[in-house]
Formats: C-alpha cells, structure tokens, sequence
C-alpha cells in the first residue's frame, strides 16, 4: 500500500501540497510508482504564474509521460533543481527530497485530506 | 497528473490469464500489468536498472503469454512456404527464421519466428495478441497437416545479455553443454537445463546475444528460479516487459501494433526481404502464397510511406502517434514507437514518414503535446551490441 502522509493535502491528480509559505508540491508516492522510475522533469521557472486545476509541468520515465497539474494558484517562489538534475529523486523520496516547486499561494481550496486521498486510490 | 503510457494491447473484460510463474513474480514483488489477456510482469524493481542490467549483465524474462502453434506432418514445410512470406521449406533442422503472416491484401496479421525442430516439424511463435488468428489462419491455409495450439503448455523464459551464455552452461550437463555454447545465433536445440527438458533456442528480442527456453509449465518454476540463483553472481535480474520494450525499441526491433499491424506490408517497416518472392513450387513455378500479388507490386514500386529512426535533439520523447514535421511545415509522418533510451542517454523513435524526407540526417520535428521537439533522421538500429 502506498505511503500517504496525513500531514499533507492532496488532488485527485496525484499531487501532494504540504501548507507553508511558500507552500511546497510534489506528486504522490503512488503517482511515482505508477509512472516507473522518472528520466526527465519540466517544471515552469521561479517568477511563473501557475492555475489551479491547469498544466505546469511534465514527468517521463522510459514508459509513460504524465502531466503534472498545479494543485493550487500562484506564483513559483522555488524550484526544485536536485529533481530536474535527478529525477529518480522523485522515485526514491516523493516526499521528501524529491518535491517539485515552491508557490507563494493566492488560493489553495478544493484540496482533498489524506483520508480522501486514500479512499480515491483504494476505490 | 494524466498519464499517456505506450502500452500493451488490452482485450475485453475477461479475467486475465496467469503465466504458470505468477507466484514467483509475486514472491519477487513484480508490478503487474494487463498485456493482451494476460497478467504479466511490467517491473520487478526499476525498468532503467532492469534495462542496464541486460546491456552489461543479464536479464530474465518471463514471456509464457506469447504463442506457440506446432505445424506437424508430411508437407508442413511446404504448407508454411504458402502460409507465410518466406521459406520454410528451406529451413534447416535445429535452425530459426523471422517471418510474417500476411493477409491476402499484403497486410501484416502477425510476425513470427518458426523453428524448424524436426524433418516434419516446425514450432510457429506468435506475438499473444494474434495467437488466435494465426491459429486460425494457418488451420485454414495449412489444412493438409497438423496445426496444434500448444500455447497453454507451453511456457517461455528468456535469458538476454553478455552473461546469458555462461550462465546457462552452468546448468546443463557436461554432455550436453557443447551443443548449447556452440549454438548459432537463430538456432534451437532439445537439451536439459537444471534437470528441465528444454527447447533451447539462440533468439530474442533485446539486441543482446542471449536464449529463448521452451518448456512445460510445470517445469518453468524450476528453470526459473535455478537461472536467477546461478545467474546471480553474474548479475542476472529479472527483468520486465517495460524493459523489453525499450530494449527492443535501442534495438531497431518492430512490435506488432506499433511498426507493424494490417495496413502494413513488410516493405513498408523496412523488412521487404523477409517476403521470397523467389519461392517455387515443386514444379519450379513461382510459389502462389498469400499476399504474393499486392506485395510484389509493393517491392517494385515506389513506397508512400518509409520506417525510419528518429533521434530527439530536446529532452522531451516522441511517443506513439505522435505527428513528424518539417520543421515550421506540414505533417509528413506519425511516430510509431518513442520513448528516451537509457542506454544512448537521449530520446529515440522509429516513425513513418513520406520518402522525402527519409534521408538520414534529415532535419524534422516531432509534435510533443503541443509544442515541437526537433528531431533528426538517423540509421536503426539504434543500438548494437559491441
């Protein structure tokens, strides 16, 4: 069964959100493990705006390419450059060492809690 | 995240069929995934580590969903001569041939690698998600002799890489070891392997040296489990469909449903010479097999459409049907498989795209989800082993 920290905030998409300022995101150790061990990461530039819901970056593995989609709305504070050098960080420390951006948030509503994330991936 | 993955054929709602090693891939902590009807194993830990493994050590695979048909009888290489594209007739025993199964109109219904394991005997192996029309196609166009479905008690594990050949000698006998270390590349012999009775067959389908083993489901366990205990010093993995795919992909190799499918001729994926169309009959008239007339039409005539090799200059891979343009042009192609090579360390793709722009350094572009990725033509394979 997956990891699913009951500290964090989730999307039906796989992303996680840990609250903060800036608030971090990632994508979810299921998300990672389904995808296969990532090669290659886009992620939008520190000062980029980012929506809620809408595409800000990519993730590929040898297998898939995923989409990632900006769990909450407003502006990169913080990119994660160990990740895009690294990729397989994601794989290894979802978590942890493998988060994705930093955001100064404007709106972070509609996020799921690690129970209903949960009972989404046991549905 | 929406995640796009190459994959596998899924068929119908049934419950999908188990390899007769599904607890060993359970016990190994495998990742499962629906492939053509079946629940196979897509990764064991990582598809990169598993595909490293193969190019430097070795891998083992378990491929017990593909076909298995025995084509049996006086005649059966001659019934195959007008079955399939090529000649079987021809075929020396103990030794193997790649070769298509073509529709009337030229298509592609499955490719195959036949074994000639007797005078009259031949081992047809055929891709899982085809294994019933070629049953039924060669049933009809070889009904003078026995055609046998002996899928379902048939299992195969393959061993690809360097080390495949040392280890395997480990576990047969000494009498019997010269005929498998001496065993040509596309040829197959009986031996026992860990005790277990064995075709052993010099094929693959990863771009390395490396074996096929046929045996019963029974004694697939067995074999099994002996190769990745001897073979473990020698840093043999089990290894993954996911893997396959890339290996294969380095390797050049078509797949069925990507390269090839029933609006393909052999020509069109770069493989014309697999058809004979010097084949004759005992007479010594040109042989009459299905699809002689359109696909020798096809090899005299200017193609529409060319297989090539696309080697990605970005960071983003082209993946299956995906468009190829000239760059700042129109569409003049469609990427059939795509994804970024572990082993060359850039993305890579093989594509059909209009003759024109086929010659090898040609400068195209792949549409990545809406933004262009530049992309060169390059030469398959994409990988040789050294």
């Amino acid at each position: 069964m997956s990891n699913v920290p009951a500290e964090l905030k989730y999307t039906a998409e796989h992303e996680w959100v840990r609250e903060g300022t800036p608030v971090t995101i990632g994508i979810t150790e299921n998300a990672a493990e389904a995808l296969g061990e990532l090669v290659f990461i886009e992620l939008p530039a520190v000062g980029d705006r980012i929506t809620a819901g809408t595409v800000c970056g990519e993730v590929e593995s040898t297998k898939s390419v995923s989409e990632i989609y900006a769990p909450v709305t407003g502006t990169v504070a913080e990119v994660n450059q160990a990740v895009v050098d690294e990729p397989q960080l994601v794989n290894n420390e979802p978590y942890a060492a493998g988060w994705l951006l930093r955001v100064d948030v404007e709106d972070a509503t509609g996020l799921l809690s690690a129970e209903e994330y949960s009972a989404l991936l046991d549905a | 995240m929406t995640t796009t993955t190459d994959d596998a054929v899924e068929l119908g709602e049934e419950q999908p069929r188990r390899s007769p090693l599904h607890e060993e891939h359970l016990a190994l902590g495998a990742t499962l995934t629906p492939f053509a009807g079946w629940q196979m194993p897509l990764r064991y830990t990582s598809d990169l580590t598993e595909h490293h493994a193969v190019r430097s050590a070795a891998g083992l695979f378990d491929l017990s969903h593909m076909g298995e048909i025995r084509v049996a009888g006086p005649g059966a290489g001659r019934a195959l001569d007008r079955a399939l594209v090529g000649t079987l007739s021809s075929l020396a025993v103990g030794r193997a041939r790649y070769t298509m199964l073509c529709a009337p109109d030229g298509g592609v219904l499955d490719d195959l690698v036949v074994y000639r394991t007797g005078p009259e005997g031949y081992l047809v192996v055929a891709n899982a998600s085809n294994v019933e029309t070629v049953l039924a196609e060669l049933q009809e166009r070889c009904s003078d002799v026995e055609v046998t479905d002996e899928s379902a008690t048939t299992a195969l594990v393959a061993v690809q890489g360097p080390a495949a050949a040392g280890i395997l000698e480990r576990l047969i006998s000494e009498d019997g070891r010269s005929g498998v270390s001496g065993l040509r590349y596309y040829a197959c012999t009986a031996a026992l392997v860990a005790g277990v009775e064995a075709i052993v067959a010099r094929t693959g389908y990863t771009g390395e040296d490396g074996f096929e083993l046929y045996v019963s489901p029974e004694d697939a366990p067995t074999l099994w489990r002996a190769l990745l205990e001897t073979g473990a010093e020698d840093g043999l993995v089990p290894a993954g469909l996911a893997c396959r795919d890339s290996l294969r992909l380095e390797a050049g190799m078509p797949l069925y449903g990507n390269e090839l499918d029933t609006t393909t001729t052999p020509h069109d994926a770069g493989m014309g010479r697999v058809v004979r169309l010097d084949k004759v009959d005992e007479d010594g008239e040109p042989l009459d097999f299905v699809g002689r007339g359109p696909l020798e039409a096809r090899a005299g005539s200017q193609p529409s459409r060319v297989l090539v090799g696309l080697q990605g200059l970005g960071r983003r891979a082209a993946r299956h049907g995906y468009a190829v343009l000239v760059p700042d042009g129109p569409v003049v192609g469609e990427v059939t498989s795509g994804a970024p090579s572990p082993t060359l360390g850039y993305p890579i793709a093989m594509a059909y795209v209009t003759p024109e722009v086929s010659g090898e350094g040609t400068e195209l572009a792949v549409e990545v989800r809406g933004r262009p990725e530049p992309a060169r033509v390059v030469p398959l394979p994409f990988y040789r082993r050294p």
